[in-house]
C-alpha cells in the first residue's frame, strides 16, 4: 500500500501483538459521533507515473518564457547547479531539527556557517539560523525593537515593499502596535525627519522598494538620537557594492534571501534573514547555532540560548517559530561560497551596469522617465505615459517581457519596476525597449486622434 | 568498516579551507558599458571591500558539504522515530516534481494568466484539504506549523473583534506544543492552562470552569500530544461553544487520523496542517515545510490576502478583494513549491491511500508500544495509543540515568532518538512516533534496542551515562556553548 511497507502477512501478525481484530478497530474507541465515512471528495491515487505526467501538465500551463525584468523582492539571478545538487543530499533533506547534535553536526555546522556569512553581509556580529522570509523577518525585527526599548510604536518608510509593510501591521494589530508610514520623496529616498522620543524603531529598506539606495548612516543616528532603533531590510546582493547597514550603524538588519540561490519558485520556498547586535541576542527569535566542544575536547556545534525558544518558556519565548527555513538558508549559504567575496563584488557591479543600460534605453523612449532620481543599483522604478500602467504591463507580458510589479503609493506610484540581473543581455534589453515603444505608440495613436493634440 | 578512511571525520569550516583569490562561481561577461561605480554611485557609501565570504573552488565546495552531510542523520539514512514529527519517507517523486521548470521558474508577481497551472495545483489543493478538516475555506501564506497558529488565532482574534467582543485569553492544556501559548502571547493573549486529567485528557470538568465570556478560543491536538485521542471532544466543544469562544485545532498530529475524523466535524473552526509532516514533504533540517489553516465559514471573511479564487470560466486568480483581511502573513505567497509536493502525495495516495496510511501508522505505533511497556511502562495507559505514544524512563533514575542517557545510547544502536522531555506532563517522557512507512523487522529491531538499553541501565548504567560512542563527536558541553557564545567563525588571532 503506497509507502507503507506491510505485507498482509505483517498486518495480520502485527494486529495479533496489538490484540486488535483489524485496521479499523484500531479506531473503535474514538466516538462515532466523529469518525467520517468514506464519502468525502477527494481523488482516486494514482501511479507516480500518473502524478508525474499530472503535475507535468500544470507545470507547463504556467507561462515561464517571458524574458524576466521584474523585481519588487524576487530577482531572476542565476542558480549554480551546486545548490541543488547539494540540497537533494538525503542526510540533509530529511533531517529535523537539531534537537539531538551529535548525530546532526553536518547541518548544524552548515547553520553556523550560515550566520557567519549572514553576520558578513549585514555588518552585524550574531544572525539567527533563519526565518521564514523578509516579510516575516521585519516584524520579527520589529518586535525585538519594541522588546527592547519597551515602546510600541514604529515608523516604516513607505518606501519599504508594501507586502512588508503588511506583515509589520498584521503581527502588530493585536498588540495594538502603531505603526506609521513615512513618505519617500522625489529622489525616492526616505527624507531624514526627527524621530520622535516614543518611536521604538524606524524601519528602512536598502536599496528600498523603488529602487534607491538610503542613507541608512544618518537614518542610524537619527533614530539613535531619539533612543529608537534602526531596521533596515538589506537586499543582500546590494553589498557586494554598498557598505554593510550594519558598519553604518543599523541595529538589525533583516532580509528576504531568495536573490541568494533561491531561483523564482513563485516566492517560495526562500529564507529570510535576521541578524543584530550581541546585545539583542537573548531577543533573538528561532534557533541559534553555538560552537563547543565535546567531552574529549573535540569542536562541535549545538542549538543554543534555547531558553529564548517556545519549547521551553512557551508563552514567554521570544517567538512562537519552530521549524523555520534550513535548508534554504543552507542554500543560501552554498551559493555565496559558490560566488565568494570577488563574485558577490562582480555580480553587483555586473547588475548595476545592466541597470544604468537598461535605464539609459528605455528612457530614451519618448515620454518614458525614471520616476525618482535618486541612486539605484539593479532596480529602478520607470514611469510611463499611460493612465494605466498595469496595461502596459500585461501587454509587455503579451510580448514576452516580465516587468513590474507596479509602485503602489508614494511620489513613484503608478511606475513600473525594472530589474536587471547578471542574466539580462543588452539584446533582452533592445528587445524590451522596442515592444514597450510599439505598445506606448499603439496606446496613444487613438488617444492623439480623439484629443487632436500630443497626450502627456 | 569505512570505504576510505573515517567517512565522518572533523570538517573545517569553509571560512577555514578559503584561500584568497580562489573561487567557483562564473558571471556572464558584460555585453553593455561598464560602470565605476564609485562614478555611478557618487554620494553612496560604498564598501572598501566585498563581504568576508569565503574564497572556495567549486570541487572543495562539493566536497565540504559531502562530508558535512556524512555527518549527519536523516530518514534517508536509517529510523527517525521523533515524537509530533511525523519523520516518514519523503517520495523523491515529490522533489523531481517541485523541481520543474514550470514551478521552479515563475516569478511571485507573475500575471495571474501566467501562472494558472500553480494556482490550479493550490486551487485543488485547497478543496482537499478542505475535505480533509472538514472546513470550508484556506490560506496558503503560512510557512510553517508556528506560523499557521499565529494566523489561525489573529483569525479568531478578527472574528470577536468584529462582533465587538474583544476578549483577553486563550486556554491551552498543560500537554500542549509550546508553540501555542507562544502563538497565542504573540496574538495579544494572556494563557491560561487547562490541566489534564489522570488519563492524560483533558480535564473537561476543569475546563468547564476556566472557560468565560473572556475566552477567544481553545487551542487543541488531537490525538493530544500523548498520542490519545481526546475522546471527549464532542462535550469540549459544547464547553467552548457554550462561551462563545472557538476551538482551534493543531494539526501535527493529523497522520494519526487523515480521512477517517475531521476537525470541522469535532468542532473545530480553525486548523493548521503541517504539510511537512502529514503530506510527507522533506524536513530540510528544519524547514522549509508549509502551514496551511483552514477555516469555518464565519472565519473565512478574515483570512489573509490574497487567496485563491475561480472564476465563472474556470480561470484561477489571486482575490486581493478582502474588505475583513487580517492583512499578510508572508511577503510572497507562502511556500508554494513545498505545497505543490503535497499535491503529489495526495494524488498519489488518493482518499483511501491517506486512510490506510494513517491506520498502518496507527498500528505501527501500537507494535512498538506493545514491546516495550514492560520495560518502559506507558505515561498514561488507560486509553490507546493513536500514531505515536509516550512512555516513561522515570524506573531509569533508580540506576543513576535518565531518559537523554537511553537517548544517546540508542544512538550507538543506530536509531535516532525520539523526542524526550516532552510532553511536560510525563516525567522523564519518551515519545515515539514510528509513521507507517517503517517496516515491521526495523521497528521489532528498535524496541529490542530499547529493552536491551533499559536492561544495561541496571547492570551498567555508565553505558548509557558515557554514550553515544559512535558519532563523530561524543556529548558536547550545552552549558559552555551559552556561555561563550560564539555563533559565527572568527579568524584566530
Amino acid at each position: 500500500m503506497r509507502f507503507a511497507p506491510h505485507t498482509p502477512d505483517d498486518v495480520e501478525a502485527m494486529l495479533g501483538v496489538v490484540g486488535r481484530p483489524s485496521l479499523a478497530a484500531l479506531f473503535d474507541h474514538l466516538p462515532p459521533g466523529v469518525l467520517t465515512d468514506e464519502g468525502l471528495d477527494l481523488p482516486q491515487g494514482l501511479s507516480e507515473d500518473e502524478v508525474t505526467r499530472r503535475l507535468s501538465a500544470f507545470a507547463a500551463a504556467n507561462d515561464t518564457d517571458a524574458v524576466c525584468f521584474a523585481g519588487g523582492g524576487a530577482y531572476d539571478h542565476f542558480v549554480p547547479a551546486v545548490v541543488p545538487s547539494l540540497l537533494s543530499r538525503g542526510e540533509l533533506l530529511t533531517a529535523y531539527t537539531p534537537y539531538q547534535p551529535e548525530v546532526s553536526q553536518g547541518m548544524l555546522q552548515a547553520l553556523f556557517e550560515y550566520q557567519t556569512v549572514v553576520s558578513e553581509l549585514t555588518g552585524l556580529p550574531v544572525s539567527n539560523a533563519s526565518l521564514y522570509d523578509g516579510g516575516s523577518a521585519v516584524a520579527e525585527a520589529v518586535a525585538m525593537a519594541c522588546a527592547s526599548t519597551r515602546r510600541n510604536r514604529v515608523q516604516v518608510s513607505q518606501a519599504l515593499d508594501r507586502p512588508s509593510r503588511q506583515v509589520v501591521r498584521t503581527y502588530g494589530h493585536p498588540l495594538r502596535r502603531i505603526v506609521e508610514e513615512v513618505g519617500y520623496d522625489d529622489s525616492g529616498r526616505t527624507p531624514l525627519t526627527d524621530v520622535p522620543g516614543d518611536v521604538a524603531a524606524v524601519v528602512l529598506a536598502q536599496p528600498n522598494a523603488v529602487g534607491v539606495v538610503e542613507d541608512v548612516r544618518a537614518w542610524s543616528e537619527a533614530a539613535h538620537r531619539a533612543g529608537a532603533q534602526l531596521i533596515v531590510k538589506l537586499e543582500p546582493t546590494a553589498v557586494g557594492l554598498l557598505a554593510t547597514p550594519g558598519s553604518q550603524g543599523a541595529d538589525l538588519v533583516v532580509g528576504e534571501g531568495q536573490p541568494l540561490g533561491q531561483g523564482l519558485v513563485y516566492g517560495g520556498p526562500t529564507f529570510g534573514f535576521l541578524a543584530c547586535r550581541q546585545d539583542h541576542v537573548r531577543r533573538l527569535p528561532g534557533r541559534l547555532v553555538g560552537e563547543t566542544v565535546d567531552a574529549r575536547g573535540t569542536r562541535g556545534y549545538v542549538m543554543t540560548l534555547r531558553p529564548r525558544e517556545q519549547d521551553i518558556r512557551r508563552e514567554k519565548a521570544t517567538s512562537n517559530i519552530c521549524t523555520n527555513q534550513t535548508l534554504t538558508a543552507v542554500a543560501g549559504l552554498i551559493y555565496l561560497a559558490w560566488l565568494g567575496p570577488q563574485g558577490l563584488r562582480e555580480l553587483a557591479t555586473t547588475c548595476l551596469a545592466r541597470a544604468r543600460h537598461a535605464a539609459q534605453r528605455l528612457t530614451a523612449i519618448e515620454d518614458v522617465e525614471l520616476a525618482v532620481d535618486g541612486p539605484f543599483l539593479k532596480e529602478f522604478a520607470l514611469r510611463l505615459p499611460v493612465d494605466r500602467p498595469d496595461v502596459v504591463v500585461q501587454r509587455l507580458h503579451d510580448a514576452g517581457y516580465l516587468v513590474g510589479p507596479v509602485v503602489d503609493d508614494g511620489p513613484a506610484a503608478g511606475a513600473v519596476l525594472i530589474a536587471t540581473t547578471e542574466r539580462r543581455t543588452r539584446d533582452d534589453v533592445e528587445g524590451l525597449a522596442g515592444a514597450l515603444a510599439e505598445i506606448l505608440r499603439d496606446l496613444r495613436a487613438p488617444l492623439r486622434y480623439l484629443r487632436a493634440e500630443p497626450c502627456r | 568498516m569505512p570505504v576510505m578512511g573515517d567517512r565522518t571525520a572533523a570538517e573545517p569550516t569553509l571560512f577555514e579551507k578559503s584561500r584568497p583569490g580562489r573561487r567557483a562561481g562564473t558571471l556572464p561577461a558584460l555585453d553593455v558599458p561598464a560602470v565605476d561605480p564609485a562614478e555611478t554611485l557618487a554620494g553612496v557609501e560604498l564598501a572598501d571591500e566585498p563581504p568576508a565570504l569565503p574564497e572556495v573552488g567549486e570541487l572543495e565546495l562539493v566536497r565540504h558539504f559531502t562530508r558535512l552531510s556524512h555527518r549527519n542523520h536523516g530518514i534517508d539514512v536509517g529510523f527517525y522515530p521523533l515524537g509530533s514529527c511525523s519523520m516518514k519517507y519523503n517520495p523523491r517523486m515529490a522533489e523531481v516534481i517541485a523541481g520543474l521548470p514550470g514551478f521552479r521558474d515563475q516569478h511571485p508577481w507573475a500575471p495571474d494568466a501566467a501562472c494558472q497551472g500553480t494556482l490550479a495545483v493550490l486551487g485543488d489543493l485547497q478543496h482537499w484539504l478542505c475535505e480533509l478538516t472538514g472546513l470550508p475555506a484556506a490560506t496558503f501564506q503560512p510557512a510553517a506549523g508556528a506560523h499557521g497558529e499565529l494566523t489561525g488565532l489573529l483569525l479568531i482574534r478578527a472574528y470577536h473583534e468584529d462582533r465587538g467582543d474583544a476578549r483577553r485569553t486563550v486556554v491551552v492544556p498543560d500537554s500542549a506544543h509550546g508553540t501555542n501559548p507562544a502563538s497565542a502571547a504573540m496574538c495579544g493573549y494572556d494563557v491560561v492552562t487547562v490541566p489534564s486529567g489522570p488519563d492524560g485528557l483533558v480535564d473537561v470538568d476543569a475546563l468547564e470552569r476556566l472557560v468565560d465570556d473572556q475566552t477567544a478560543g481553545l487551542m487543541l491536538t488531537n490525538p493530544n500530544t500523548v498520542g490519545l485521542f481526546e475522546v471527549e471532544i464532542e462535550r469540549i466543544a459544547a464547553v467552548c461553544h457554550r462561551v462563545g469562544a472557538l476551538l482551534y485545532y493543531d494539526g501535527a498530529n493529523f497522520n494519526a487520523i487523515m480521512g477517517r475524523v475531521r476537525p470541522g466535524d469535532m468542532g473545530f473552526d480553525v486548523v493548521h496542517l503541517n504539510v511537512h509532516k502529514t503530506f510527507a514533504t522533506p524536513h530540510g533540517g528544519g524547514g522549509p515545510g508549509a502551514g496551511p489553516v483552514t477555516v469555518s465559514g464565519r472565519l473565512a471573511p478574515y483570512l489573509p490576502a490574497p487567496v485563491v479564487a475561480q472564476d465563472a470560466d474556470g480561470g484561477w486568480y489571486w482575490d486581493h478583494d478582502r474588505p475583513k483581511s487580517i492583512g499578510r502573513m508572508h511577503g510572497f505567497h507562502g511556500n508554494t513549491a513545498v505545497l505543490v509536493r503535497a499535491y503529489a502525495y495526495l494524488i498519489y495516495h488518493g482518499l483511501e491511500g491517506l486512510r490506510e496510511a494513517s491506520a498502518r501508522a496507527v498500528l505501527n505505533a501500537n507494535y512498538v508500544a506493545a514491546q516495550i511497556t514492560d520495560h518502559l511502562p506507558l505515561g498514561y495507559p488507560k486509553h490507546p495509543p493513536m500514531h505515536e505514544f509516550v512512555a516513561t524512563g522515570t524506573g531509569l533514575k533508580a540506576h543513576g540515568v535518565r531518559v537523554s542517557d537511553l537517548a544517546k545510547r540508542l544512538i550507538d544502536y543506530g536509531f535516532h532518538p525520539p523526542t524526550n522531555y516532552f510532553p511536560l506532563i510525563v516525567d522523564e517522557a519518551l515519545m515515539v512516533e514510528p509513521t507507517e512507512t517503517e517496516t515491521p523487522e526495523t521497528l521489532d529491531a528498535f524496541a529490542a534496542a530499547l529493552r536491551a538499553i533499559v536492561e544495561e541501565a541496571a547492570a551498567d548504567p555508565e553505558l548509557l551515562r558515557s554514550a553515544p560512542q559512535t558519532t563523530p563527536v561524543a556529548r558536547l558541553d550545552e552549558a559552555r556553548a551559552a556561555r561563550e557564545l560564539v555563533l559565527r567563525w572568527q579568524p584566530r588571532p
